[in-house]
């Protein structure tokens, strides 16, 4: 479903990735890891539009399209999802309100008519409980004021609603207690299905304690240096980067 | 132009010569103002001679002020002889269809989702039988008339309840309270009166019956609302379509007298057309709004929308001379393009437990430039006088700004007074967010906007809040970016 061939991108002229191939299928779930600065962040943003990049070449397949001749909307639209490092603070806007623009404004997009207030209320209440989201969160503004962990739980509600066809987690596990590591991580393996993508990214195995994924990547000074299976991140655990990276510029 | 315009000068100047009394019989009064245009104005409308002899008191004060200077906008010098003080609305020209309207103002109509035949009336376009807005009128009329409302024009007042207006108009905002205030007392062309009889509760919004009769509003408008112990009014003044008008100077007044346990709640939508791209025309909105809470428990409430106008200056304000009594304004001024706004209010605590709210919501994008300045004053007299003041910017785009200059005195140690302010920006982060879950960067923006206005939109008539909402998305179309 989507199919990464040798991506290279730079920011403000300086390259950040430098030939990036990577090919997720339905139903499979990939890790992207490593170390700080190796462009995992940045590819997570290209992939889903984010300004401020600048694709020097390669090409980008998404469901048969070439998802960077697409808008962002356009993009999420399509069913692509980005759970967010950071997500942002919408100040005044309702979180539920929120949630259900998003949903319409993809149905619209699909041709279907929009949710009604029933369901939805039943929908979001069920999936909230799930991501232990308390429930007076759903009528704050989003994510104004929520702790690190809320605003986790919060994207992962957003991603079970929205129910995409590719997911991308952009270092959702950072900044978590091991409580609220759990949730999420019980969040995103409820959402697995045999037609769905996932990208993981993350910078420690620990997350992969909860999410086995059926791929694991390095990325490291803008490739991918290594692909395997879940046992090279328990060996990414025990010997860190370094000889990865020794070995890749060898 | 300017060639056009001294040409124009030269032979209004010459006629003038000729004497001033073959031109009152004309609909519109040439450019120019002298104590022959202000008695021209008056007869004209038949007024009583206090009137007239009002006008001249506040012509003479007008002669003797200068135009203040210290509002944060910047604006070339107003000429006053160049603008003509009359002018009957049936000289508006009629289009016959609205085929001959400016497109892109008929796109706005569209987005704002006005009707058709609303929209020939905002435009100015013949308005066929088969929108038969006198009846509805009458049956409006009718119902005020038996709850015993008085609403009609201000120069009908004059002539049918002279005694009342006489009683209440200036003695909210005397001739002399500022420049713009004499001028419009010396000039004022018409505008609105209310009375609402003791006791009694206005039977419907009288903006339903305005939006149908009042779309066209005059250049020096004259708005007088008195509601006696325990009644309460509603008023909603302004369209959310932006409006077409050749006058480029706008200097209202407008007068609310509350007495005891009597309620008024004034609403603005305001969208005067702000200037072409390059900043040029449009209209400068200079107005003078005060409400006199004079009675005990009294009760105003102002609320602002304003989104159009090159230049807006304008402080609608409460003085709360009753114990208990309550002042309210809730604000929402939206400046774009070169567009200037320097707005807020005035609480003058005076009657003891008087309470007043003050939430202004700013909103600049482009080069455009926003003040909030208010003024809470607490009387030494005012024991226990509370405020409670919310100013909150929020600035799109780096090319724009916001400032705010709160004023607070307080001369009585039981008052309290808070002062909350904020500064916050629509930014890259927040927009790549919504459309990430699949929202356009019009919808994000709007719901941004709108998030923000909230508290200001709620106090708006139902209708209204609405149609606020899709006005500040369409004025802000194309902001982002």
């Amino acid at each position: 479903m989507l199919a990464i061939k040798n991506l290279t991108a730079s920011v403000d002229g300086k390259e950040i990735l430098r030939g990036v191939d990577l090919q997720v299928e339905p139903g499979e779930v990939h890790a992207i890891m490593g170390p700080n600065g190796s462009g995992k962040s940045t590819l997570a943003h290209i992939l889903a539009g984010r300004d401020g990049y600048t694709v020097s070449s390669g090409e980008v397949r998404y469901l048969g399209e070439d998802l960077l001749q697409l808008e962002v909307e356009e993009r999420a639209q399509k069913g692509l999802f980005l759970a967010m490092q950071y997500p942002v603070e919408l100040p005044g806007v309702n979180n539920m309100s929120f949630l259900r623009e998003a949903m319409n404004a993809m149905r619209k997009a699909r041709g279907e008519p929009e949710i009604d207030t029933l369901s939805f209320m039943k929908q979001v209440k069920e999936k909230a409980r799930q991501v232990k989201l308390d429930e007076k969160l759903l009528k704050r503004s989003v994510n104004a004021g929520f702790s690190g962990g809320e605003k986790k739980r919060n994207e992962i509600l957003q991603m079970a609603m929205l129910e995409p066809k590719l997911a991308i987690l952009d270092e959702t596990d950072s900044g978590l207690d091991i409580d609220a590591l759990r949730t999420v991580a019980d969040g995103v393996n409820r959402l697995r299905s045999k037609e769905r993508g996932m990208i993981v990214v993350t910078h420690y195995q620990r997350l992969l304690d909860y999410i086995h994924p059926d791929k694991v990547h390095v990325l490291a000074n803008g490739r991918i240096v290594r692909s395997g299976g879940k046992d090279l991140a328990l060996q990414l655990e025990a010997r860190g980067y370094g000889w990865l990276l020794e070995e890749a510029a060898a | 132009m300017s060639q056009t315009n001294s040409e124009m000068e030269a032979l209004i100047a010459g006629e003038y010569a000729q004497g001033f009394i073959t031109q009152i019989d004309s609909d519109t009064f040439p450019p120019g103002l002298d104590e022959a245009v202000v008695r021209a104005i008056s007869e004209h409308k038949g007024e009583p001679d206090w009137m007239l002899q009002k006008r001249l008191e506040a012509y003479r004060h007008w002669l003797t002020m200068d135009q203040p200077d210290w509002a944060k906008i910047k604006h070339p010098p107003i000429d006053f002889q160049q603008i003509s003080y009359y002018s009957s609305p049936k000289q508006s020209p009629k289009l016959e269809s609205l085929d001959q309207v400016d497109p892109e103002i008929l796109a706005t109509y569209e987005k704002l989702g006005i009707s058709i035949e609303e929209q020939k009336a905002l435009a100015g376009v013949a308005v066929d039988a088969v929108f038969d807005s006198v009846s509805v009128a009458t049956t409006f009329r009718e119902r005020l008339a038996e709850a015993g409302v008085i609403f009609c024009a201000i120069s009908e007042a004059l002539r049918d309840y002279p005694e009342l207006v006489r009683q209440y108009m200036s003695s909210v905002v005397p001739h002399k309270d500022n420049f713009f205030a004499a001028l419009n007392s010396a000039v004022f062309s018409d505008g609105t009166f209310v009375y609402v009889p003791k006791g009694v509760k206005c039977p419907m919004e009288l903006s339903t019956y305005f939006r149908i009769n009042e779309a066209k509003t005059g250049q020096f408008e004259r708005t007088l609302i008195v509601a006696e112990a325990g009644s309460e009014v509603s008023y909603l003044e302004g369209c959310t379509a932006p409006m077409r008008d050749e006058n480029q100077l706008h200097a209202a007044v407008v007068e609310l007298v509350a007495m005891e346990d009597a309620k008024i709640k004034y609403s603005t939508v305001q969208n005067w057309y702000p200037g072409d791209h390059e900043g040029k025309g449009g209209i400068y909105n200079f107005v003078t709004k005060r409400g006199d809470c004079r009675g005990d428990r009294s009760h105003i409430s102002w609320t602002q929308v304003e989104t159009g106008s090159a230049v807006t200056w304008k402080y609608p304000s409460c003085i709360l001379r009753g114990r208990d009594s309550v002042g309210e304004f809730y604000s929402v001024a939206v400046t774009k393009g070169y567009q200037q706004a320097d707005t807020g209010t005035k609480m003058i605590h005076i009657g003891e437990n008087s309470r007043s709210t003050i939430v202004s919501k700013g909103i600049s994008a482009m080069q455009g430039s926003n003040a909030y300045r208010g003024l809470v004053r607490i009387a030494g007299k005012a024991e226990n006088a509370r405020n409670h003041t919310r100013c909150d910017s929020l600035l799109i785009g780096d090319r724009c700004a916001a400032h705010t200059f709160p004023y607070i005195e307080v001369k009585n140690p039981t008052a309290k007074v808070e002062h909350e302010a904020t500064t916050s920006k629509v930014s890259e982060d927040q927009l790549f967010y919504c459309r990430q879950r699949g929202l356009t960067e019009e919808d994000a923006v709007s719901m941004i906007i709108n998030g923000f206005c909230k508290e200001v939109f709620q106090e708006l008539p139902m209708e209204f809040a609405v149609e606020a909402q899709k006005l500040l998305a369409v004025s802000l179309e194309g902001a982002v970016g």
